[in-house]
């Protein structure tokens, strides 16, 4: 008996030495086309040198979920090793005859609808296994999407930490106070991860949140 | 000279359905997702009083694009929900929770699902709510 409790005590004690050490599931979730791929991209080159997918401006080019592993963040002498969840961007309607004003021939539409359906189904059902989700919205559209409300409920109904990120901040359109209305009860923090801007404050959130994460 | 008076654009095809919250209340998920897309593969635009759970408006999504492709010119649906709880301060927000939690349901709410064949776009913000159809 005296032995358990020493060995609980000892386990104690190193699971919360070592807490910082475990990979955090960090997932980008969002609508389509709001910059989750160039956020997830930017922060996994600063890191470790590689992109985590391709971007366009092309609606739907993630399709399936991405991952980079052992992605270590190191900010003011802290640091953190996330796993990097780049999902696909969830509507609730696709329709192939969208992509045909991008150029894209009647064929690769209807591949491409397809498969961006079984993305959506797939962001969702990886929403249970994330530790922290960042919500990537663009600034310059309107955040009174029922897409963001529904995400931004079934984070909280799975009291997953969650970040707002106002995106595309470096365009004249672009209004993060907004987005800060929409959602008063979050952290929201304008950035552009095509320049790179403010991403102080983010990693800075980051961490903070992740601390949070069960 | 006589000015040309416009006639008002025809709509081909849109009908609005209402659902009091009675009609879901006792259904479960699966059974109230199966019951509003089926009223949208109909072309119908929904009101229903009320709202689903947060699990069951993403499971609709899920379901919504599981149909697409099997079910004939469906391309998904356009959702939108105006709670009571939107626009309120902390305290009434805990109020509006303990009568939902008693009715059942969040029956102050209103949510809109329509075929996006029929609704292009809904266009919301905190004060106001606007359907666009497709012509």
């Amino acid at each position: 008996m005296a032995i358990k409790v020493v060995t609980s005590f000892f386990r104690r004690i190193f699971s919360g030495v070592f807490q910082n050490k475990k990979e955090i599931k960090l997932g980008f979730y969002g609508p389509p086309n709001a910059g989750k791929t160039s956020l997830a991209n930017r922060i996994c080159k600063d890191f470790t040198g590689e992109e985590i997918g391709s971007v366009s401006k092309i609606p739907h080019e993630t399709r399936e979920v991405q991952f980079k592993e052992k992605v270590e963040i190191s900010y003011k002498g802290k640091s953190m090793t996330f796993k990097m969840v780049d999902t696909p961007g969830i509507a609730t309607k696709v329709d192939y005859e969208e992509f045909l004003k991008y150029k894209v021939n009647t064929k690769d539409a209807k591949i491409r609808a397809k498969e961006a359906t079984q993305g959506i189904i797939e962001s969702i059902k990886w929403l249970d296994d994330m530790d922290v989700v960042v919500v990537v919205l663009d600034a310059t559209e309107n955040p009174y999407n029922q897409v963001n409300i529904t995400l931004i409920g079934n984070l909280v109904a799975r009291k997953i930490p969650i970040l707002i990120v106002a995106n595309k901040s470096d365009l004249r359109k672009a209004n993060t106070k907004k987005i800060e209305e929409a959602f008063p009860e979050y952290k929201v923090i304008g950035i552009s991860a095509k320049y790179g801007k403010n991403f102080e404050e983010f990693y800075e959130e980051i961490f903070k949140i992740s601390k949070r994460s069960k | 000279m006589a000015k040309k008076i416009q006639k008002p654009r025809k709509i081909n095809g849109f009908a609005i359905r209402f659902m009091p919250y009675s009609e879901i209340k006792n259904l479960t998920s699966t059974e109230r997702i199966k019951k509003i897309l089926e009223i949208a593969f109909e072309n119908y635009i929904l009101i229903l009083q009320g709202r689903l759970r947060p699990e069951e408006e993403t499971r609709l999504i899920e379901d919504t694009m599981a149909m697409i492709g099997h079910v004939k010119s469906f391309k998904g649906i356009e959702l939108a929900v105006i709670s009571s709880d939107d626009q309120t301060g902390a305290i009434d927000r805990i109020k509006n929770r303990i009568v939902m939690s008693l009715s059942g349901g969040d029956i102050g709410a209103v949510t809109i699902i329509g075929p996006a064949s029929v609704v292009k776009e809904i266009k919301r913000d905190p004060k106001k709510i606007e359907l666009m159809l497709n012509k």
